[in-house]
């Protein structure tokens, strides 16, 4: 028993330094400018229009998250097919891609001078400077955050539940939709909100290939980088708007789902 | 305040500015270590330089002048802040954050445009349907901006800033912007342009709407290496530096 208890030391003592190095900036934004500064900093309507557009896109590209990512997780946590490691490795991605380098690649790839620009322009798309183009950013560097998370809840459905499905004839379409995505649900709403957050304090891609322009690509992130330089604690009070919705995401999520929400998607 | 302020700089420092930089480290041993916080669009012109500099091995941070500023307040202390305006160094030295600043080079404004563009002088910025990249206002090549617009008939410059379709956190967001075509034109420095070859061409701005682009340097408050910071800029004066300068395409104050 004492054998255990330096490393349960340990431990605790590891648990302690990431709490406080994980928190600490967090907090600092709160306690550096008092409460009134926050809020009187933010009667400003620059910030208010990147709040906005912030919210609108992010909303957007979680919509085209949830709505293409569900089923494509769906495949890859139920079929065995030729491929699918290597399917699964790019959707990943991203994910470890540097978000300037994933803006670049977007340029390169649908800007105007880009592998597929003709095709865009012709379709009288518009991305570049536009609203659309941040939302292409956002659901760009999101979306893994969405499939990988969905793909995990999907893969620890009981068998069971899906054979019971099958065995009273119900078909893959309506066990998809009426047993394993209820039963997924708070590993679906995790990785939705790991994707809204990610979607939320994005900034590379987005600077990079939709610019920034006050109301139209500028969102928050980009709003408080443009006032770190001016004016600090207006930058400091935008950020602490992200920090408290992006809590209340988390907290939201955490209690419509039950508290061992992570925990279960992980399993 | 301050001690929350130390903090965030102290996190911050090492990976701080986002927009574009690079760090060269030569580490050479036994010679001090001189860190330079400067304007992204003296990048080709310092890294051509730092090699050439014996007082000390300069490591170099490049962003938006503004940005490295608002460091500094923030309580980041690099040896030397060179910007691309007076006015920013000029303010940190009122606030008792730099010494007295020393203008080092001067910079033309200019319209940039990719090679084939069929733009040929500022009535076209305002022409419809060309798309505008410039720099943030807080940012030196913004302000200068805003000053030529300033000089321009209020028509002309409704018309133009009706064009602007982002607003760049420094020189290297405007220079992105048009060599991937994104932009038609942008508004940069002449340095700017020479720096990618032959993707961009410069168009001139006549002499009555150019802004006077001035750099300026200074050793910052509680610099760890005064010394070498003090010769780094007296070689930007006359030296290597002021060579580097002048191969960038940057002109000496006389």
């Amino acid at each position: 028993m004492t054998g255990g208890r330096w490393f349960t030391a340990v431990l605790v003592a590891s648990l302690g330094v990431a709490m406080v190095f994980l928190t600490m900036p967090l907090v600092a934004i709160f306690v550096d400018a008092g409460p009134g500064e926050l809020i009187s900093s933010l009667d400003d309507p620059g910030a208010l229009a990147a709040l906005r557009l912030s919210l609108e896109t992010t909303a957007i590209a979680l919509a085209l998250i949830l709505v293409i990512g569900t089923p494509a997780a769906w495949l890859l946590a139920t079929r065995s097919f030729p491929g699918r490691s290597l399917a699964i490795t790019l959707v990943e991605l991203p994910l470890v891609v540097p978000p300037a380098v994933a803006g670049i690649g977007l340029l390169a790839a649908v800007g105007p001078g880009g592998l597929l620009g003709d095709a865009v322009a012709s379709a009288g798309l518009e991305l570049v400077f536009q609203t659309t183009g941040v939302v292409v950013a956002l659901t760009f560097v999101a979306s893994p955050f969405y499939i990988r998370q969905a793909q995990a809840a999907f893969g620890a459905l009981e068998p069971s539940l899906m054979e019971a499905s099958r065995t009273l004839g119900a078909g893959e379409a309506r066990t998809f939709a009426r047993i394993a995505v209820p039963n997924a649900l708070p590993g679906l709403l995790a990785g939705a909100a790991l994707a809204w957050g990610r979607a939320l304090g994005e900034f590379g891609a987005t600077l990079v290939f939709a610019g920034s322009l006050g109301g139209v690509t500028q969102t928050a992130p980009l709003a408080i980088y443009e006032r770190l330089a001016g004016d600090f604690t207006a930058a400091l009070a935008l950020s602490a708007v992200l920090v408290a919705a992006s809590a209340a995401i988390l907290l939201g999520v955490k209690l419509a789902s039950g508290v061992r929400v992570l925990g279960d998607a992980r399993a | 305040m301050i001690r929350v302020a130390a903090l965030l700089a102290a996190l911050a420092f090492p990976a701080a500015p986002l927009g574009g930089c690079a760090d060269s480290d030569g580490g050479e041993g036994g010679e001090p270590r001189l860190t330079v916080s400067a304007a992204q669009s003296l990048q080709d012109a310092f890294e051509d330089y730092g090699p050439r500099f014996d007082g000390a091995t300069a490591r170099f941070t490049f962003a938006g002048s503004d940005q490295l500023a608002a460091q500094i307040r923030q309580g980041v202390r690099p040896d030397v802040y060179a910007a691309a305006s007076t006015e920013l160094p000029r303010r940190l030295f009122r606030e008792g954050l730099v010494e007295e600043p020393v203008e080092f080079a001067h910079n033309r404004l200019v319209i940039a445009v990719p090679a084939d563009s069929a733009i040929d002088g500022v009535a076209d910025l305002g022409r419809e349907g060309t798309d505008l990249a410039v720099g943030a206002a807080t940012v030196p090549v913004g302000a200068y901006t805003l000053e030529l617009l300033g000089r321009l008939t209020a028509i002309r410059r409704r018309a133009i800033l009706a064009n602007v379709r982002s607003k760049e956190p420094d020189v290297s967001g405007v220079v992105g912007k048009l060599t991937q075509g994104a932009a038609d034109a942008g508004l940069l420095y002449a340095t700017d342009v020479e720096g990618v070859g032959g993707r961009l061409r410069t168009i001139e701005l006549p002499e009555r709407l150019r802004p006077e682009v001035a750099y300026a340097a200074a050793v910052v408050e509680g610099a760890k290496e005064p010394e070498a910071a003090r010769a780094f800029i007296d070689g930007l004066l006359s030296g290597p530096g002021r060579a580097a300068l002048q191969r960038a395409g940057f002109v000496s104050p006389r």
